[in-house]
């Protein structure tokens, strides 16, 4: 954290942070602070804490249950935690936005399962995730009625759905429906991705080609990826965070995380 | 970007067989004379009048059920809303001419023991008032209505149970005698409209020919806002409202800016109907009277606007048919009918002929196929 040292334009938003927060919060594009989370009683966040750079790539690992999906959900404004802090970009306050607000920070989201406007032709598709206004009025005689086809194909060629334009997005295989939620991400533009589980269900060559693929995204995207497959998470190369029990267990590179014992002992090993 | 013509060939069908029913009927109706074997009786040509604006209420119904997911089973409340407009304006008319001969009060006020007209009824001897009203007392209310439930994410089944409260409370409320609109027995006996004789044989026509615009332009509205890119949100909505949201959307801001245009065109096909079955009463609020829409939709094929005008036209002319020769079958048929299109038909006639004729991508935009909820299934089983 180079930047740890610059006071952040927080104290200027008057947000009550102790002094030790407000040092951490500077540079980081995402940071969580003791987030908890219960659901019927069961603690699904138990303090969870992270930070994370600009441009910078994440790999979030942990059991099941280990409250990887609820941190995102966090993020995203779809769960309210109990207490804790979610600042992103240093000055907004994840906690007291819903989820278009957060969308509209920069902030996008692929879900475990994908989910994609099923009726709707893979073009049509990336048009409605197109960065661009988001009103309803804008919407029936705005810019997106005028969007040109060059851009769209731009990012149907990154994800390697150009040839399938046309056809309706319930048609696509499971792992091109992955990509075409990818493809939209992209064409939101934000600042942030959350990647919850991009290579489910993929077969060998599509998940290679989708650790390629969230590479060269990461360049100039910070991006939070999600995964239990090991050997895609080592394709990503970049830092691994294990969560256990709604917290962090630790968090490295890939190698000393996969070498810690105690993650040995929940999440690699048995 | 490829985008959806305004008018595809199934509109172009729509829009000519609709000039061309205006131009025929009136022809049929004026050009021949009674006891001709080709003359039109005027009383079909209202009946054929009802039938067209009633097509308006289903496209105004599918608007929102087909494109948006949101079954209303309250559309009802909007078309009499602007039926009880147009009404209004219809009772001023009448001024001396009614039973008790009193220029300001209408009759039942005066039987009423009214002693001024209530301030509500200020305005509505001018027709453009009246007009206004049309479009704004059901676009209020289903904005408000619209607003109150999308933000709070009331959806599905639950959103279907308040709209049907809704059109029941307004009924109730409007069969009230001290609600100063006419009680049970609602507002009749109109005389004229813009100083024509609603009874005249002219003014039949002339307003057969005015809804058949209307439903042509109300076609053409829903059809400018399901093609252009607030369409495709709508649709994105319908398939999966939370991803929506997470794209930056508010859901919400497009289902009420949708229901509150559906309200208006309902309203209008309301005030359309009054003039022409010559009476409006708190019975068009009836929960039934809603729900009859929502099968004409059903029929006709909901999501393709053409055929929501084709079922309402088709289900009533059977209604009209069938309770001509066995007046207590209509309502076992009605049923029948509901179940036979879901269980055979579920895109509908227009929309099982899309799939057939315009292949996958042509249905692509459709609803899906109505899947029957898990509990329902079991409830299905256990009895």
């Amino acid at each position: 954290m180079s930047m740890a040292e610059t006071l952040p334009p927080v104290t200027q938003q008057g947000l009550e942070l102790g002094p030790a927060n407000r040092k951490k919060t500077t540079g980081a594009l995402l940071y969580l602070d003791d987030l908890k989370v219960t659901f019927d009683g069961y603690r699904a966040l138990r303090g969870l804490s992270l930070s994370l750079d600009r441009n910078e790539m994440r790999a979030i690992i942990g059991p099941n249950g280990a409250g990887k999906t609820t941190m995102m959900d966090c993020v995203t404004g779809k769960t309210r935690p109990d207490t804790g802090t979610a600042l992103f970009d240093g000055t907004h306050d994840l906690l007291k936005l819903d989820e278009p607000a957060i969308a509209d920070l920069g902030i996008g989201r692929k879900f475990q399962k994908p989910t994609v406007f099923e009726s709707h032709t893979v073009a049509d598709n990336i048009l409605l995730a197109l960065k661009g206004p988001r009103a309803g009025v804008a919407s029936l005689f705005g810019w997106r009625n005028r969007v040109e086809a060059e851009s769209i194909d731009e990012i149907l060629t990154v994800v390697g759905l150009l040839p399938h334009r046309m056809r309706p997005a319930a048609d696509l295989s499971h792992g091109q429906k992955q990509w075409l939620e990818i493809g939209m991400l992209l064409a939101q533009d934000p600042k942030l991705l959350l990647v919850d589980e991009p290579v489910a269900g993929m077969t060998d060559a599509e998940t290679e080609a989708t650790a390629i693929l969230l590479r060269t995204i990461a360049k100039d995207h910070a991006v939070v990826v999600v995964e239990h497959d090991m050997a895609f998470v080592r394709a990503l190369g970049c830092r691994v965070t294990c969560l256990h029990e709604g917290a962090v267990l630790a968090e490295g590179s890939i190698d000393s995380v996969s070498a810690d014992p105690r993650v040995v002992e929940v999440y690699l090993g048995r | 970007m490829a985008r959806t013509r305004l008018i595809d060939p199934k509109g172009w069908i729509f829009l000519a067989a609709l000039a061309a029913i205006c131009v025929i009927v009136p022809l049929l109706n004026l050009g021949f004379p009674p006891g001709s074997a080709l003359h039109l009786p005027t009383y079909l040509v209202s009946l054929f009048g009802k039938y067209l604006a009633f097509a308006l209420l289903a496209l105004a119904l599918d608007l929102v059920w087909g494109f948006c997911g949101i079954l209303s089973l309250g559309h009802g409340a909007f078309f009499a809303l602007g039926g009880y407009a147009m009404g209004m304006y219809l009772m001023r008319q009448i001024g001396s001419r009614g039973v008790y001969g009193n220029p300001i009060l209408p009759d039942f006020m005066v039987f009423l023991n009214y002693k001024d007209l209530p301030w509500y009824w200020l305005g509505f001897d001018h027709f453009a008032f009246a007009a206004l009203m049309v479009l704004a007392v059901p676009g209020l209310l289903g904005f408000v209505f619209g607003w109150l439930a999308f933000r709070s994410r009331v959806t599905g089944v639950y959103l279907s149970i308040i709209t049907q409260a809704l059109t029941y409370a307004l009924m109730l409320a409007f069969f009230r005698n001290d609600m100063g609109l006419g009680g049970n027995n609602g507002l009749t006996d109109f005389k004229d409209l813009l100083g024509f004789n609603v009874q005249a044989q002219g003014f039949r026509v002339s307003i057969f020919v005015a809804t058949g615009v209307a439903l042509a332009i109300g076609y053409l509205i829903a059809r400018f806002m399901t093609v252009s890119a607030y369409g495709k949100i709508l649709i994105a909505v319908r398939d999966a409202e939370s991803r929506t949201r997470f794209l930056g959307y508010r859901p919400e801001h497009f289902k009420t800016l949708a229901f509150t245009i559906s309200a208006m065109m309902a309203g209008v096909a309301g005030a359309l109907y009054v003039p022409q079955v010559g009476i409006i009463n708190p019975g068009e609020f009836a929960p039934t009277n809603s729900i009859e829409a929502v099968i004409w939709v059903a029929v006709g094929g909901r999501g393709t606007l053409v055929g929501a005008a084709l079922g309402a036209v088709v289900v009533n002319y059977a209604k009209t048919v069938l309770t001509g020769v066995m007046p207590d079958a209509w309502l076992f048929a009605l049923g029948a009918l509901f179940v036979v299109v879901t269980l055979f038909l579920p895109r509908g006639i227009v929309g099982t002929a899309m799939e057939k004729f315009g292949g996958r991508r042509a249905a692509a935009t459709l609803p899906p196929e109505p899947e029957i909820p898990p509990q329902l299934a079991e409830e299905g089983q256990g009895s």
